[in-house]
């Protein structure tokens, strides 16, 4: 249940008399409508990780890469890992 | 997708496990908290690719498992009374009540509703105000902020017949829960990546602080959990009892700031039967007095008696972690996806469904 899934920011309106800002979430060539309530500052763009039809973080890019290169950065097996081959695609 | 397909990579993979290989030199048990994990664990056979001094012992982050029965009970009752129409994420549908689950109330007439999200539950009782809408709210901190979302929408719209049946539980009082159990032996945690991204990270350093085990907040990819795996075992090797956090691009140290307002605004903390386990202090949340028209189980008077569980159901020792599914002499026999005895085989977070479906033990 705690099924959380990143999608890329389509668009944003407003709703509920303009109190609430809704966004349409592109995940993967599936949109679907998420509240950002919680990401007052995600703009359009943004890959952010939605839960039940809430936005509850944004994806950091920089920090994404992380885990193709950890095995490179304690060392042993260092060589064996490219890290330009696991970089996250572009899939829009 | 970008930020999940390439997590699955099988090469990095393999390096992952080389490495996790290379660094054990001992037996240590591992619990990772999350049933999601343990589907990304079973699923992907990385359970049986770890060396074998690394045992995964699956953890109590099953909120669907964990949500008592008689609140289960209470839910049908709700479904079958006339005017109301109950909400619910899918996973409940068929966890087993004390005499029927919520899928054979709904073939019994009852109006029941499988949502994906609380705020959908909100636009129901808007277009229905002459029935009364429960919304069956169940979940860990990752779910509470949207499920308080879905009250203080319905606050701002003023609606009068929307109400939440609330069943909130917490990951911190579960592990220290597992902690004290004498007999659970874990040496370090894997925790649940999502509930960080609400909650943050704060709360795990007293944890280690008082119980001296590694935890590695973790995501849920094969990549992510190999990783995870392999910081604790590295910090285990190294005697070391640290929090650390391999799911960086999620989760900030602090959490998010903004969903822990709308947590607080609308709930707070409480002691919580944990089923198959026992009532955890300060384990849950419920309703806060300002919201009591929101909250069902005000609203609502049900008086149903308190049910005995299926005695032949381990399922109590699956969540601790003390048992595996397998170990459950009904396991693939009496019990199964199709005729649960217990919650954790219907749940897509159960550890025994995780084992009937992906461990090639039993012929779905
Ligand atoms: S296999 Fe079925 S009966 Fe056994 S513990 Fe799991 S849910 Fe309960």
């Amino acid at each position: 249940m705690c099924l959380a899934i990143p999608g890329k920011i389509n668009s944003i309106e407003l709703q509920y008399d303009g109190k609430v800002r809704m966004a349409k979430v592109n995940f993967g060539g599936i949109v679907k409508e998420a509240s950002l309530e919680m990401l007052p500052e995600a703009e359009i763009g943004d890959y952010v990780l939605v839960h039940v039809g809430v936005a509850i973080s944004k994806v950091d890019e920089e920090e994404a890469h992380k885990t193709f290169k950890y095995l490179k950065e304690i060392g042993d097996l260092g060589d064996l890992v490219d890290v330009d081959d696991y970089l996250p695609q572009n899939d829009d | 997708m970008k930020y999940m397909s390439e997590y699955r990579d099988p090469e990095l993979a393999k390096q992952y496990l080389k490495e996790i290989k290379n660094t054990v030199t001992q037996d240590w048990k591992i619990m990772e908290v999350c049933g999601g994990q343990t589907h990304t664990l079973v699923k992907n056979g990385i359970i049986d690719m770890l060396p074998k001094e690394v045992e995964m012992i699956h953890g109590p982050g099953c909120p669907v498992c964990v949500t008592p029965l008689h609140l289960i009970d209470k839910a049908i009752y709700l479904a079958l009374e006339e005017k109301v129409i109950l909400c619910s994420f899918g996973d409940m549908l068929r966890v087993p009540g004390a005499e029927k689950s919520l899928l054979e109330a709904k073939a019994e007439g009852g109006d029941i509703r499988i949502l994906y999200s609380p705020l959908e539950a909100v636009k129901i009782a808007e277009s229905n105000p002459d029935k009364e809408v429960v919304f069956f709210a169940v979940g860990f901190e990752t779910t509470a902020p949207a499920n308080a979302l879905s009250v203080i929408h319905a606050h701002r719209k003023n609606l009068k017949n929307y109400s939440i049946l609330a069943s909130h539980v917490l990951v911190p009082p579960a592990i220290e829960n597992v902690m004290e159990d004498p007999d659970s032996h874990i040496d370090g945690f894997l925790a649940a990546g999502h509930v960080c991204t609400i909650m943050g990270n704060l709360e795990y350093y007293p944890l280690v602080e008082k119980y001296k085990v590694p935890i590695v907040v973790t995501g849920f990819e094969p990549l992510d959990i190999l990783q995870g795996i392999l910081m604790v075992v590295r910090q285990l090797e190294a005697k070391k009892a640290e929090v650390e956090n391999q799911y960086v691009r999620i989760v900030r140290e602090e959490g998010n700031l903004e969903a822990q307002k709308m947590i607080y605004d609308v709930f707070e903390i409480t002691d919580r039967l944990w089923r198959g386990m026992e009532v955890i202090p300060m384990s849950g949340y419920k309703v806060k007095d300002k919201y009591a028209d929101f909250d069902a189980t005000i609203k609502f008077k049900v008086h149903i008696p308190e049910a005995e569980e299926n005695q032949d159901c381990i399922a109590g020792e699956i969540m601790k972690g003390i048992k595996k599914p397998v170990q459950c002499p009904e396991f693939g026999k009496k019990c199964k996806p199709t005729n649960p005895l217990g919650a954790p085989m219907v749940s897509s977070e159960g550890a025994c469904a995780a084992y009937f479906h992906y461990s090639g033990l039993v012929e779905a």
